[in-house]
């Protein structure tokens, strides 16, 4: 279908502009908006078709101007045309929907992280330099931010009306959703998720900056620990490092340069080390067990928070090579503040 | 040519001396009957109780949303609000609506049998459905739930000291009451057709309905083994649904919604069945595309069992599967569109004129056009990322099960009502009426599709400020159709005792229902029919009114 572009960029930023339209703030808020109006043209043209055919009847065949009905098998041709028409239509519906669904939900390869818990009734977003935020988040301008999120108990699901895009917040799981801001303010984000009491009160804002202010904006806000540094400082206190030294006689496996990485199984299959798989191995160890280790590693589950698995995770992430393993073996055994954890006592005994 | 004759003036008739309502007196007469008419009133009045229930409750939640601020009641009251709504208005209002009333009361009249295959079991499952009732109304008088009518996990198992328990039990229990009713109509559609009634002889209403009574014999145990998950989870904690145990919160959504979207056609199949009766004795003509019209209900029975994972496109789950649902979900649009094209045909040609139910159908179809329609946003995958959970969402589903819905049950009683109770309703008032509720309708509901687009959540007690207008909008709607009604509940309880004296064919149809007396007997006919002309023969209909004009000259 072919619209005039004057046409459409007038349809566009007038209906845009009215208040009966929400914001257009992300890259993907046109493409959204031209598959929209595309449907309530349909939707509209759809309507007047089937209520000037009801119409025409009624006024036509009403019983004072038609007072014998004419008896009609029915017509094969007509049925074949309004189910070949609606059929025709609504796939094309699904191509683009599909096309945009994927563009929603493919992000580039080179997006920001942001880090977001959601429990009931808070949002608290995790920057990768350590900025934590409750209800808020602040992103640049002409950047992809990609959203890891995961919820710490029940369903929620994180929405923001003027970029388009939601996503459902899972218990035990980590579901993503990236977008590219392209206009400076705040928009609401919003649970549309029912889950609970304050469910309508677990609401904040995006706020969409220049680049130059985001950069200030960190600067300002941050705690002087990234979420490495913090996974950093729980794997020494958790013993982790007693196993995964990263030495060749360790009991555990290198860590390092791990993430990304096909990992072999005992069982034979092979496990790319995703976000949710190193965080699932935390919580569920003795289900994932890598070739040529024995099953040995405790469960840490209930022992650390969400955010807490995201800081591993992202200590993790951030080992390309040995040597963070090395120095903080190195601290954690110079100032022996690391507590014994039963997965260390284990270790000692064996 | 067909020609009507008119059948001798009435207004000097009385009603027959004996039929069902009066064959036996007291309530246990009623409370012990095996007649499916009588249990059909009984379903009627409950059902009745119920949509005024939940609709109260739906009167409370539009309230509340009059201004921005949470201010009326507490959250914790407004979310309680809204799941009696949904809990009371779709398992006991509208999955048993039609088949329960209008289906028992004329599905074995229009295939000429004298009850349904199993009486005692129909009896039964009324019982079952005023257990569930007993069960939701306890609920309420212990202080409400509050998971919504979806009751996800883990909110529902683990987050929850509200009574859950007792509401999954109603529901449970409701379960069996529609399961009931499914297998009955199955068996009485399949062993009970008297001679000559073929299988596309059917009137179109006995065809929808037994499309339906498949999905909830197929369906609904899927929801009870979700619903005893639940309550097991809760009890005892076995883990199925949490995922610190190894469970999957997202299989409760898989088998919710595996009922839950069947349960939509459960709904709306048998209203599509009135409206095809209503469309073809107020046109005088055939329903075009007969076959065509019977086959979409098989259809979108059969498509509606593959569609479930529409409701979880934004859940994560893979980009694959999402696609495949959302195509599926565009295949099940297609037979929804045949009917209405075929409704609008059977107008072409016709003699039609503009009773009652006749204008419930016209809004019927504006409505459900626009409902059916707006469902094609929810399945297109990159569209129902903004548009699921917000009040598009909720506009969409109204304008199909209330507009779609409610209409067709509101056409059918009116259309039914004279061989029911055996008198005609005041005709003013009830268009006025039908009126009054397509208006009401359209302003409380087309506001929310705007106020969804621009994000507004559904289950928000509080909004930001600037989807007021459009809001007090849609209250403003809510109490016109409150209006539109409660008028028929006064005017056809006035018409029982002075409405005029129906006869036995006020509408000059031609379904096995309108050849018996009004109100029928309890046996329905005195000698079985044999049936020699297809449903909607209306030159057989004048030929025969015409012997009988004969014979009484």
């Amino acid at each position: 279908m072919q619209i005039s572009p004057v046409l459409w960029q007038f349809l566009t930023k007038w209906l845009t502009s009215s208040a009966l339209w929400p914001d257009q703030a992300s890259t993907i808020a046109p493409w959204a908006d031209a598959l929209y109006i595309f449907l309530w043209l349909m939707t509209v043209v759809g309507v007047i078709l089937v209520g000037a055919l009801v119409l025409f009847f009624a006024i036509r065949y009403r019983k004072e101007r038609h007072p014998e009905a004419v008896q009609i098998e029915g017509s094969t041709l007509l049925e074949a045309t309004w189910t070949i028409i609606p059929l025709g239509i609504f796939l094309f519906v699904f191509v683009w929907g599909a096309w945009l669904y994927f563009r929603i939900y493919n992000p580039p390869a080179d997006a920001m992280q942001v880090y977001v818990v959601g429990k009931q009734w808070m949002w608290k977003a995790e920057h990768p330099g350590g900025q934590h935020e409750i209800n808020a988040l602040h992103v640049p301008m002409g950047r992809p931010v990609q959203l890891t999120m995961i919820s710490q108990d029940v369903f929620h699901s994180y929405s923001i009306p003027a970029f388009r895009v939601k996503r459902e917040v899972i218990p035990g799981r980590y579901t993503t959703v990236w977008f590219n801001a392209t206009k400076p303010g705040t928009y609401h984000l919003f649970c549309t998720q029912y889950c609970g009491t304050l469910h309508s009160g677990m609401v904040g804002e995006i706020t969409v900056m220049d680049p130059a202010d985001y950069q200030k904006w960190t600067e300002e806000s941050t705690s002087g620990m990234s979420l490495a540094q913090n996974g950093e400082r729980l794997f020494a206190s958790l013993g982790c490092i007693s196993c995964h030294s990263g030495n060749a006689t360790a009991s555990g496996p290198n860590l390092a340069g791990i993430y990304g990485s096909k990992i072999k199984m005992d069982d034979g299959t092979e496990q790319v080390a995703t976000d949710g798989f190193l965080r699932d191995v935390i919580l569920n160890p003795s289900q994932h067990v890598p070739y040529g280790y024995k099953p040995i590693m405790p469960t840490y589950q209930g022992q650390i928070s969400e955010e807490g698995l995201i800081d591993l995770v992202e200590y993790i992430k951030s080992l390309k090579t040995n040597y963070r393993v090395q120095q903080t073996l190195d601290t954690s055994k110079s100032d022996d503040a690391a507590p014994i954890t039963p997965a260390a006592s284990q270790k000692v005994t064996q | 040519m067909s020609t009507i004759v008119s059948l001798p003036d009435q207004s000097t008739a009385t009603l027959p001396k004996k039929n069902y309502i009066n064959a036996e007196h007291g309530l246990l007469s009623w409370l012990l009957t095996a007649d499916h008419k009588r249990i059909a009133l009984l379903y009627m009045f409950s059902i009745t109780f119920f949509f005024f229930i939940g609709g109260f409750f739906a009167g409370m939640v539009r309230l509340e949303l009059l201004t921005p601020a949470g201010d009326l009641m507490a959250a914790d009251t407004y979310n309680k609000m809204f799941t009696m709504h949904g809990i009371v208005m779709i398992f006991l209002f509208l999955v048993p609506s039609v088949p329960a009333t209008l289906g028992n009361f004329f599905l074995p009249i229009m295939i000429g049998a004298k009850d349904l295959a199993f009486p005692k079991i129909n009896l039964l499952s009324w019982y079952l459905y005023m257990a569930a009732g007993i069960f939701v109304i306890t609920t309420l008088v212990l202080g409400g739930v509050d998971t919504g009518w979806t009751f996800t996990t883990p909110l529902s198992t683990h987050y929850l000291n509200t009574h859950v328990a007792t509401t999954a039990t109603g529901i449970f229990i409701a379960g069996f009451s529609s399961i009931f009713t499914g297998l009955n109509f199955i068996v009485t559609v399949h062993r009970m057709r008297a001679p000559g009634m073929t299988w596309f002889r059917l009137p179109l209403f006995v065809w929808s309905n037994y499309a339906a009574s498949v999905l909830m014999v197929l369906g609904t145990p899927v929801l009870a083994i979700a619903i005893v998950l639940v309550a097991l989870e809760r009890t005892i904690g076995i883990g199925v649904f949490d995922p610190t145990k190894g469970g999957d919160p997202l299989l409760f959504q898989h088998l919710f919604w595996f009922y839950s979207h069947p349960a939509v056609y459960i709904m709306i199949l048998p209203g599509f069945g009135v409206i095809s009766e209503v469309v073809s004795t107020f046109t005088r003509k055939r329903v075009f595309g007969y076959t065509a019209v019977a086959f979409s209900s098989v259809a979108i029975a059969v498509f509606g069992f593959f569609v479930w994972a529409h409701h979880m496109f934004i859940m994560g789950v893979s980009n694959y599967s999402a696609l495949v649902f959302s195509l599926l979900t565009m295949l099940v649009a297609v037979p929804s569109a045949i009917k209405i094209f075929n409704w609008a045909f059977t107008m072409q040609k016709g003699s039609i004129t503009f009773e009652t139910p006749m204008l419930y159908v016209f809004g019927f179809i504006g409505l459900f056009t626009i409902g059916g329609l707006t469902g094609v946003f929810l399945g297109s995958l990159g569209m129902d990322v903004m548009l699921t959970e917000t009040y598009f969402v909720v506009a969409h589903f109204h304008f199909v099960m209330v507009g779609g819905m409610l209409m067709a049950f509101l056409a059918g009683i009116h259309f039914w009502w004279p061989k029911m109770t055996g008198r005609m309703y005041p005709e003013g008032v009830s268009k006025f009426a039908a009126v009054v509720t397509f208006i009401g309708f359209i302003l409380t509901f087309f506001p929310q599709f705007v106020v969804g687009y621009l994000g507004m959540p559904r289950r928000y007690a509080a909004y930001p400020p600037e989807y007021q207008v459009l809001n007090v909008l849609s209250t403003a709607g809510a109490t016109v159709l409150g209006v539109g009604y409660m008028l028929p509940l006064f005017y056809l309880a006035w018409s029982l005792k002075y409405g005029a004296i129906a006869g036995s064919n006020p509408w000059q149809a031609t379904g096995l229902e309108w050849q018996i007396q009004s109100p029928p007997l309890t046996e329905n006919f005195t000698e079985t029919p044999i049936v020699t002309q297809e449903a909607y023969d209306y030159e057989w209909l004048a030929k025969k009114q015409e012997r009988e004009l004969q014979h009484v000259g």
